[in-house]
C-alpha cells in the first residue's frame, strides 16, 4: 500500500510540471503579459516598462523565466498581485477560510442529502419516490448554476416566500455579514442560499451515482445469498449492500472536489462571498496574471490531488483491488 | 462499414453490445418517452433558431422609444396596458425580450454544435491514432490528454476569454473565438473514448482481414474501425452540446462570452441580477430557455445511450 501511494505521488509530479508549463506558456505570453495593467497607465513611460521588464526578468528567454518562476512557486512565492497590491500567496490564503466555510458546508450538505436520496431511490426502484428523485437529479444536472442562483435570490431574497401564520422566508442575498460581533444565526442565514446553489450539482451527481451503484450491488449473487440465509432486509442493505455500494461513491466524492471549487467561483461572484472564487473573478477584469496563475495552479494541484485521493481510497476500501 | 453490417452479426459474438441494429435502436429509443419529448422540444428550438428572423416580432436590437420610459416593460400577460405590445416584456434598455430570446437561441445552439464538432474532430483523430497505433504515440497522446484533463476547464476558459478581451477591444471576443477556445480545450474526453474503442476494435478479425487485404492504415481507421466506434462518440457529443451551452451561457453571463448587443441567453442575464426586484421576466425567461434546452438534450443523450448500448454506463 505504501509503495502504491508513493508511486502514484511520484507520477503526479511530472503531470503537475507539465500543467504548469502549459499554464505558464498561455498566461505569461499573451499580449501585454503580466505588465498589461501598467501598459494602460498614461503615467508610465516606455522607459519605465523597460525597467520593469528588466527588474522582473522578463527580458530573459521564456524557458529561463519559467524555471525561475517554478523556483519561486516551490518556495511559496507566487508573485505580486497587481489588483490587490499584496503578494498573491497572501491574497489567496486570506480568502481561503471563507471559501472553505462555503465549500465545506455545501459538501457535507450534499453528501448527506445526496447519498440518502440515492439509497431511497435504489431501494424503492421504479416507485413514485424514485421517479421524483431521479427527475430532480436530472434537473439539477441540467441547471445553469448562475441562473439557479438568480432564481433563488428572486424567490427568497427579493420577494420572500410567504409562509402560513404570517411568517415569511426572507434571506440575505449577499456575503458573510460584516460587523464586529459574531452572530451565529446571522452567519447561518447568510450561508443558506449560497450553500443550496453550490450544492445543487453535486447533490444531483451523488444521488445518481449512489443509486446506480447500489442497484448494481443489489443484483449481485452475494446479496441473494444474504437474503437466502434469512437475514432481514435492513441487515442486508446496511451490512452487505451499502458497504460495497459506497466504494465507487467515495471515489466520486473525491473526484468532484475540483468541480465544487469551480462552481464556487460563480456562486461567490453572484452572492458577493468574500472567498477565493470572487478574488479570482475580480482578478479576471484586472488582468492580474500572477493572481490568476496562482489560483489556476492551486486548482490544478487540487485536481491532481483528488485523482490521487480517489485512486488510493478505492484501493484501500476495496480489498478486491490489487494495487501493485 | 460493409465488413460489419450489424444485423448480420451472429448473436453469440462477445462484443455484441457495440452493435445495435436499426430496428432495436428505434424500438429502444421509442420506449424512452422523455428522450422523445426532449427530441421534439429540441427540434422546435432549432426551428425557432433557424426562423428567428421570421418569427421575431421586431428587431432584437431595436429599442422601443415609444413605450419604454427607462424601466423594463412588463410582459403582456402581467400588465396588458403597460407592455406596449411586447409579449414577454422588454429588457432594461427597452429591447423586445421574445425577439432577443429567439435570436439568442441561434447563438447558443450554434456555439454548442460548432464547439462540439470541433471537439469531436480533434478528439476522434487523436483517440484513433492513439488506440490504433499504440506504443509511444499512444503514450505521448495519452499523457497530453491527462494534462488537459487536469486543468480545471471553466477557470481556464474564464482566464483565456478575459485575456483575449483585455488584449484588444471587447469585440474581439467574437463568436468564432469562443467556439475555438471551448472546442480546443474539451477534446480529451472524446479522445479517451475513441482510444478505448479502437484498442479493442483493432484486435478484431475484420480489422485483421482489412489489414491482410493490404488496406492503408488511414483506410482501416476511417472506413473499418471508426464506423464501429460511433455509438459512444454520438452519446458523448450529445451530452457535450448541453455542457457547452451551459459553459457559453456562463461565460456570457459573466461578460466574458458573446458580447452585446448580440443576444445570447447568457448575456441577456448579465444585467438581470441588478434588476431582479423590478423585472423578474428579464431574469426568468432566458434561463428557462437554457434549462429547457439543456434538459432536452440531456434526456435525448440518455435515451440514445440506452438505445445504442444499455451496457455503456
Amino acid at each position: 500500500m505504501f509503495t502504491y501511494v508513493l508511486r502514484r505521488t511520484l507520477q503526479a509530479i511530472p503531470l503537475l510540471i507539465a500543467i504548469s508549463i502549459i499554464l505558464y506558456g498561455i498566461l505569461y505570453n499573451m499580449p501585454g503579459g503580466p505588465l498589461a495593467p501598467y501598459l494602460q497607465n498614461p503615467h508610465i513611460t516606455p522607459a519605465d516598462i523597460a525597467r520593469l521588464k528588466h527588474n522582473l526578468g522578463m527580458d530573459q528567454p521564456v524557458p529561463v523565466q519559467y524555471v525561475k518562476w517554478l523556483g519561486h512557486i516551490l518556495t511559496g512565492d507566487m508573485g505580486y498581485s497587481t489588483s490587490n497590491s499584496e503578494p498573491v500567496f497572501q491574497a489567496i490564503v486570506e480568502r481561503i477560510p471563507a471559501t472553505l466555510e462555503l465549500m465545506g458546508t455545501s459538501f457535507v450538505f450534499s453528501v448527506v442529502i445526496g447519498i440518502t436520496a440515492g439509497i431511497i431511490s435504489a431501494v424503492y426502484r421504479y416507485s413514485f419516490v424514485d421517479y421524483f428523485i431521479t427527475t430532480l437529479a436530472f434537473f439539477g444536472q441540467s441547471m445553469p448554476v448562475f441562473w439557479f442562483a438568480l432564481m433563488m435570490q428572486l424567490a427568497f431574497a427579493v420577494h420572500g416566500i410567504p409562509l402560513p401564520f404570517g411568517y415569511q422566508i426572507q434571506l440575505p442575498s449577499a456575503g458573510i455579514s460584516s460587523g464586529d460581533n459574531f452572530d451565529f444565526g446571522d452567519r447561518l442565514a447568510h450561508l443558506v442560499l449560497p450553500v443550496i446553489v453550490l450544492s445543487l450539482l453535486s447533490l444531483a451527481l451523488y444521488s445518481r451515482f449512489m443509486r446506480s451503484s447500489l442497484l448494481e450491488v443489489l443484483g449481485t449473487d452475494y446479496m441473494r445469498t444474504a437474503a437466502a440465509k434469512g437475514l432481514n432486509f435492513r441487515t442486508i442493505l446496511f451490512k452487505h449492500g451499502l458497504k460495497n455500494a459506497l466504494i465507487p461513491v467515495v471515489t466520486i466524492l473525491a473526484l468532484s472536489l475540483p468541480g465544487i471549487l469551480g462552481g464556487a467561483i460563480i456562486t461567490e461572484t453572484i452572492f458577493a462571498w468574500p472567498g477565493t472564487g470572487r478574488l479570482f473573478y475580480n482578478a479576471l477584469g484586472q488582468s492580474d496574471i500572477a493572481l490568476l496563475m496562482g489560483v489556476l495552479i492551486m486548482l490544478a494541484f487540487l485536481v491532481v490531488f483528488s485523482n490521487l485521493l480517489a485512486d488510493v481510497l478505492y484501493a484501500w476500501l476495496d480489498p478486491r483491488v490489487k494495487y501493485d | 462499414m460493409a465488413a460489419t453490417a450489424p444485423a448480420e452479426r451472429p448473436s453469440f459474438v462477445v462484443d455484441e453490445e457495440l452493435h445495435v441494429s436499426k430496428v432495436t435502436f428505434w424500438t429502444r429509443l421509442r420506449r424512452h418517452k422523455l428522450a422523445i419529448i426532449g427530441m421534439i422540444v429540441l427540434v422546435l428550438m432549432v426551428l425557432a433558431a433557424v426562423f428567428a428572423g421570421q418569427l421575431a416580432p421586431i428587431d432584437p436590437n431595436a429599442i422601443d422609444n415609444v413605450h419604454w420610459q427607462g424601466t423594463p416593460l412588463p410582459p403582456c400577460f402581467q400588465d396588458a396596458s403597460q407592455c406596449g405590445g411586447h409579449i414577454l416584456g422588454t429588457d432594461e434598455v427597452g429591447r423586445d425580450l421574445l425577439s432577443r430570446l429567439l435570436f439568442g437561441a441561434r447563438i447558443s445552439l450554434t456555439v454548442g454544435l460548432s464547439a462540439v464538432l470541433m471537439e469531436v474532430f480533434i478528439g476522434t483523430i487523436l483517440g484513433a491514432i492513439s488506440g490504433y497505433y499504440g506504443g509511444w504515440i499512444d503514450y505521448a497522446i495519452m499523457r497530453v490528454t491527462d494534462v488537459f484533463l487536469s486543468i480545471p476547464l471553466l477557470p481556464l476558459l474564464l482566464v483565456l476569454t478575459a485575456i483575449v478581451a483585455a488584449s484588444s477591444t471587447k469585440a474581439s471576443l467574437s463568436f468564432g473565438v469562443i467556439v475555438l477556445i471551448i472546442g480546443a480545450l474539451s477534446w480529451p474526453t472524446v479522445a479517451r473514448l475513441v482510444r478505448a474503442s479502437f484498442l479493442s476494435l483493432r484486435e478484431r478479425e475484420f480489422a485483421e482481414a482489412a489489414r491482410a487485404l493490404g488496406n492503408s492504415d488511414r483506410r482501416i481507421i476511417f472506413r473499418h474501425l471508426l464506423p464501429n466506434a460511433v455509438a459512444p462518440i454520438v452519446v458523448q457529443a450529445t451530452l457535450d452540446v448541453a455542457g457547452v451551452i451551459i459553459t457559453e451561457s456562463t461565460l456570457s453571463f459573466l461578460g466574458l462570452g458573446i458580447q452585446p448587443p448580440t443576444a445570447s441567453w447568457g448575456n441577456m442575464l448579465a444585467n438581470a441580477q441588478s434588476n431582479l426586484s423590478i423585472a423578474w421576466w428579464a431574469a426568468v425567461f432566458p434561463g428557462l430557455c437554457i434549462l429547457v434546452t439543456v434538459l432536452s438534450i440531456n434526456y435525448m443523450g440518455d435515451g440514445l445511450r440506452d438505445a445504442l448500448d444499455p451496457n455503456m454506463r
